[in-house]
């Protein structure tokens, strides 16, 4: 329970800053403190438990289907990173709060922190992958936030796009690597996952899983040839690069290789890639962190350096290396972090970063010079400081490697000359900002920072002393738990005294330091020759390869995406052929074991028509009206079709959604070109007709393979249940508004929707009103012939009699809701057809929104009225009433379900076909051609 | 009988996806609303063929499948409002654009818009 608070505070902390943002700027640093010093006061609490071995976990199912829980672990290797990110965290917010500018949001500023805190928590507590690669992207994204922080400036926004991208390609590859491992092992826990490192080694996927997991670590650690994105990561404000950029989320990396060390390390393949990344990391850093100018460059490449060695210890894959790299992480976090925010100060108080105007600030700001001159030496590795002895021990173990028979000696030997320019850097570094002569026309006159600005760095440069000085009372016992958890097994002896005696380690430290202040005394001709060498700017690559990444997406949409719904369809038919053709030949043969039914001569018939019909659709689409007419052939064969084969309540459907079908299209016909010249090329018809006839035959034979195929049907529960469950007869209706009612009612949501959009379309709708043919001969004076109002309107009461009559015998009988709706909504239509919009609107005062909205609703509320009685949603219920001369008459609950479908399919219908036919009726008379804007008082007409 | 049934949804398929694939919006209207025929007799016919069995207890000996039955009732209708919904784009696209090419040309047809 703690370990869930511990990993959730500094979320519920983000929420902090931005409250706390209005009571002033102290206040908001001091109540932002808050949540990280719970969490690191809780985990300092639990460190004697873990320091005696034990672990502490904490595990709530999420989606178990998945392997994903939500689980957190605190062993040493997360206490370690804990009380790093916490500790330093804090020291940060304190920093923070005087380097940042009145004009920088520091709410804004202090959540994202926040969420990159708990983001980078979730990474070293977590005891489940997936949960693990979660919040490894996080880091990514509020590390983005956090570069970007000054989004004004080109150069942070490129940055934090080209870590963005790095880093999350990276992760990517990481969720790769970790779904193969957890594949691997059959369990996404971290707890079963580092039990089964024989398992791993010896699987067939491990090389593929081990280079998929090293892209992640290499890329979000900046290892080459993945370091590019560091350096310009530093547009970041300096409290950023100080947390994320050196002591924390850079370690993420070195922190996933410290926690599959156990069951990843050992093999050839891991001592060769990681190893050498390392290696050259080492090397490539410490060279060029030499020549840069710029204050965080020079650290950036420092970090990238450091970051180097201790991925090498890791590929040495003894068990002492790793335990020196695990004290390499806490020192390099030390002195890297102080020495960050010494540089924020200096940049602060000059106003600038580059060496070659920062000169003799010793004299200007002693006491952060002193401070910032220890940390320094900290990180060249001179006695007495923490960072000589992880180097000791560091040159010690590439002393005792054998990893590369007879040329292993190359490793200690290029170690050394990485810690020559390590030493030489530093020496730069202290020497050009604090000393050597004045500065050169600073914006600033210098001067001490405020005296909390340099608390953190105090706190950090204690630290490095102590460590440096008493190390085995400061950092053993963390460091031996720590290593516990690395290695998996028992720690080995190991001492970490300030001398061992005269050895070659020793040598190696002396010969670094005396190289290092050679090469420093000659950088004038080091700085001569690098100058010839035209440095690459990755931003400028990077910006270029996406840009031309960019454009190649959009050629390829450009071209798949033309605009044309012709090909989309004609792709769409043809990826559907090909993958359903492929495996829809499994079929042939295709007649299957099921007696069919006799042909006869009316089917027969009605075969020749729909096929005369259909053909003569096809043919004369061009012809409008006429293709209209064979359409609706089509129609009531298929009507006829459902009769024939015992669907009554199809069949009226079918027949009732004709009429009204045509109705529309036949409006629509009014407003669309009337002739149409035929314009598809001879080759594209062709194809079409190829698309077509394949199309056709598939579904055809797959229909034939499906009916001569014997089935088992869920059919005989609804069959049975019908009566005794549902009350009615008429199964198909009983289905629609009691055993899937739940489908119906999405169903007539989807009609509602349907006809509200298309009244929204129309509504502001400019459409072409034509008021004369093709052949310029004006339409019809006579607008509504009398003969057929009158006929119309002595059916209505008839229609709506029948309507009511479909509606209550629904249950029972063939009919119900959405037929009787259909059958209502053609009998208002042949109103509106007859008389015209106008002459409706005053005399039917009907609003199809509501109607379609109170339709939706009853059926809801009748579904809700079974919560009534403790059922579940749309509950049906039924009984059987005795009334006086009536008789036995059934009430349920189903029937007002289907008063509301009732009501919906009515409004819908004649919302959609009366708000399109009142624009064929104004202005018909018109006689100039004409775009007619309808004017706004028939706007509100015939809803 | 199934053989001529099949041969109407494979023609009546054929024929929609070939108004489909033309370049105004009207036959391509007409062609959806004959492909939606064809799949309502498709999805009906998962229920296999049954001569006088209407699904109604109490009224035939055997029953013919009443689950595709209601399913494809409410398809028809939802059918009808998605034709409805697709006429009214066009005319809307029309009425906004000018044109009722649905090819991704731009080009104006002369002498139509009367």
């Amino acid at each position: 329970m703690k370990l869930l608070l511990i990993a959730l505070l500094p979320w519920l902390g983000a929420l902090v800053p931005l409250f706390s943002e209005r009571f002033g700027r102290t206040t908001c640093a001091w109540l932002t403190t808050i949540g990280p010093a719970l969490a690191l006061v809780l985990t300092l609490v639990m460190l004697p438990s873990v320091f005696a071995g034990e672990l502490v976990q904490v595990r709530y199912e999420w989606v178990p289907q998945l392997g994903l829980s939500l689980a957190f672990r605190l062993d040493g290797l997360a206490l370690l990173f804990a009380i790093l990110i916490l500790g330093i965290g804090l020291l940060i917010i304190l920093y923070a709060r005087y380097y940042l500018h009145e004009k920088d949001s520091m709410g804004r500023f202090y959540s994202m922190l926040m969420l990159f805190m708990g983001a980078m928590l979730g990474i070293v507590l977590s005891d489940n992958l997936i949960q693990l690669w979660m919040f490894w992207e996080l880091t990514s994204v509020s590390s983005f936030l956090l570069i970007s922080f000054w989004w004004q400036r080109s150069s942070s926004r490129k940055g934090a796009r080209m870590a963005l991208t790095v880093t999350g390609a990276g992760g990517l590859a990481l969720l790769a690597g970790l779904l193969l491992i957890g594949e691997m092992v059959g369990s996404y826990d971290l707890s079963v996952v580092l039990e089964s490192g024989n398992l791993l080694r010896e699987h067939e996927w491990y090389s593929t899983a081990l280079v998929l997991v090293l892209l992640g670590a290499f890329t979000k650690s900046a290892q080459f040839p993945f370091h590019f994105w560091l350096p310009h990561a530093m547009a970041a404000p300096t409290p950023v690069s100080a947390y994320l950029h050196s002591a924390t989320m850079v370690k993420a990396g070195i922190f996933l290789l410290a926690r599959f060390f156990p069951v990843l390390s050992g093999t050839e393949l891991w001592v060769i890639l990681v190893s050498g990344a390392g290696l050259c990391t080492l090397l490539l850093g410490a060279y060029f962190a030499l020549f840069k100018h710029d204050l965080k460059s020079l650290l950036a490449y420092s970090t990238i350096s450091h970051l180097g060695l201790i991925v090498l210890l890791f590929g040495l894959s003894t068990q002492l290396a790793a335990i020196a790299a695990v004290f390499h992480i806490i020192n390099h976090a030390t002195f890297k972090a102080s020495l960050f925010m010494a540089v924020g100060i200096v940049d602060h108080e000059t106003g600038t970063r580059d060496m070659r105007k920062i000169h003799g600030m010793f004299k200007y700001m002693p006491y952060t010079a002193v401070l910032a001159m220890v940390a320094a030496l900290a990180m060249a590795g001179v006695p007495l400081l923490n960072g000589f002895l992880s180097k000791e021990m560091f040159f010690a173990e590439t002393l005792a490697q054998d990893l590369f028979g007879a040329f292993s000696w190359v490793i200690p030997v290029l170690a050394t000359v990485a810690a020559i320019f390590s030493v030489a850097y530093s020496f730069r570094f202290i020497h050009d900002v604090f000393f050597n002569g004045e500065p050169v026309d600073l914006p600033k006159s210098p001067h001490e920072p405020p005296r909390y600005m340099r608390v953190p760095i105090e706190v950090l440069v204690a630290i490095c002393l102590a460590v440096g000085i008493f190390p085995g009372l400061a950092v053993y016992d963390i460091l031996r738990a720590a290593s516990s958890s690395v290695l998996g097994t028992e720690v080995p002896e190991f001492s970490l005294a300030i001398w061992h005696g005269f050895n070659l380690p020793l040598l190696m430290s002396a010969v670094a330091l005396l190289g290092g202040l050679a090469v420093y005394a000659s950088r004038a001709k080091l700085f001569r020759f690098q100058a010839r060498f035209r440095e690459p700017d990755a931003n400028l690559i990077v910006e270029r390869e996406i840009q031309r990444f960019v454009r190649a997406c959009q050629r390829l949409t450009q071209g798949l995406e033309n605009g044309s719904l012709q090909r989309y369809l004609g792709l769409l038919f043809l990826a559907t052929l090909l993958m359903m053709g492929s495996v829809l030949i499994d079929l042939v043969p295709l007649a299957g074991s099921r007696e069919m039914l006799p042909l006869d001569g009316v089917a027969i018939t009605a075969a020749v028509l729909l096929a005369v019909s259909t053909l003569l659709t096809v043919l004369w689409h061009n012809q409008r009206l006429i293709a209209l007419l064979m359409l609706s052939v089509v129609g009531l064969i298929v009507s006829i079709i459902f009769a024939r084969f015992s669907a009554p309540d199809l069949a009226m459907t079918q027949l009732a959604v004709e009429i009204v079908t045509i109705i529309l299209l036949i409006l629509a016909l009014f407003f669309l070109p009337q002739e149409m010249p035929r314009e598809s090329t001879q080759a594209r018809v062709l194809r079409d007709i190829v698309l077509a006839v394949l199309s056709g035959t598939m579904i055809g034979g797959v229909c034939y393979a499906l009916m001569t195929r014997p089935l088992t049907s869920i059919a005989d529960y609804f069959l049975a249940e019908s009566k005794p469950g549902g009350g009615g007869t008429n199964v198909v209706n009983v289905i629609l508004v009691d055993f899937r009612g739940f489908d119906t009612m999405g169903e007539i949501t989807v009609l509602g929707i349907a006809a509200l959009g298309i009244y929204k379309l129309l509504m502001h709708a400019r459409l072409h009103l034509p008021t004369r043919d093709a052949n310029g001969r004006a339409w019809a004076k006579d607008k509504h012939p009398p003969l057929l109002a009158t006929v119309a309107q002595s059916l209505l009461p008839l229609a709506l009699l029948v309507s009511v009559f479909i509606f209550l015998r629904g249950h029972n009988l063939p009919g119900g809701g959405f037929i009787a709706g259909l059958v209502t909504s053609v009998a208002i239509i042949l109103q509106y057809l007859s008389h015209g919009v106008e002459w409706i609107k005053d005399r039917l005062k009907l609003n199809y929104q509501t109607m379609i909205a109170c339709g939706l609703l009853i059926a809801t509320l009748t579904g809700m009225g079974s919560w009534l009685f403790g059922r579940p949603f749309l509950t049906s219920w039924f009984d059987y009433l005795n009334w006086p001369l009536v008789g036995e008459f059934e009430i349920a609950s189903a029937i007002a379900f289907d008063l509301g479908v009732y009501l919906t399919v009515v409004g819908a219908t004649v919302l959609i076909l009366a708000n399109l036919g009142k624009f064929s009726t104004p202005f018909r008379d018109a006689v100039p051609d004409q775009v007619v804007d309808r004017p706004s008082t028939n706007r509100k007409e015939a809803r | 009988m199934e053989a001529l049934y099949a041969f109407c949804v494979g023609l009546l398929t054929a024929s929609g996806v070939f108004l489909v694939l033309r370049s105004r919006t009207f036959p391509v209207v007409v062609g959806l609303t004959l492909l939606a025929y064809a799949v309502n007799l498709f999805l009906f016919a998962s229920g296999r063929l049954t001569v006088a069995g209407v699904p109604v207890v109490g009224q035939s000996a055997t029953y013919a499948d009443p689950l595709p039955q209601a399913l494809v009732l409410t398809a028809i209708v939802i059918g009808f409002a998605m034709t409805a919904f697709v006429v009214i784009l066009a005319l809307r696209a029309r009425a906004d654009l000018g044109s009722d090419h649905v090819d991704g040309r731009e080009e104006q047809s002369n002498g139509e818009l009367n």
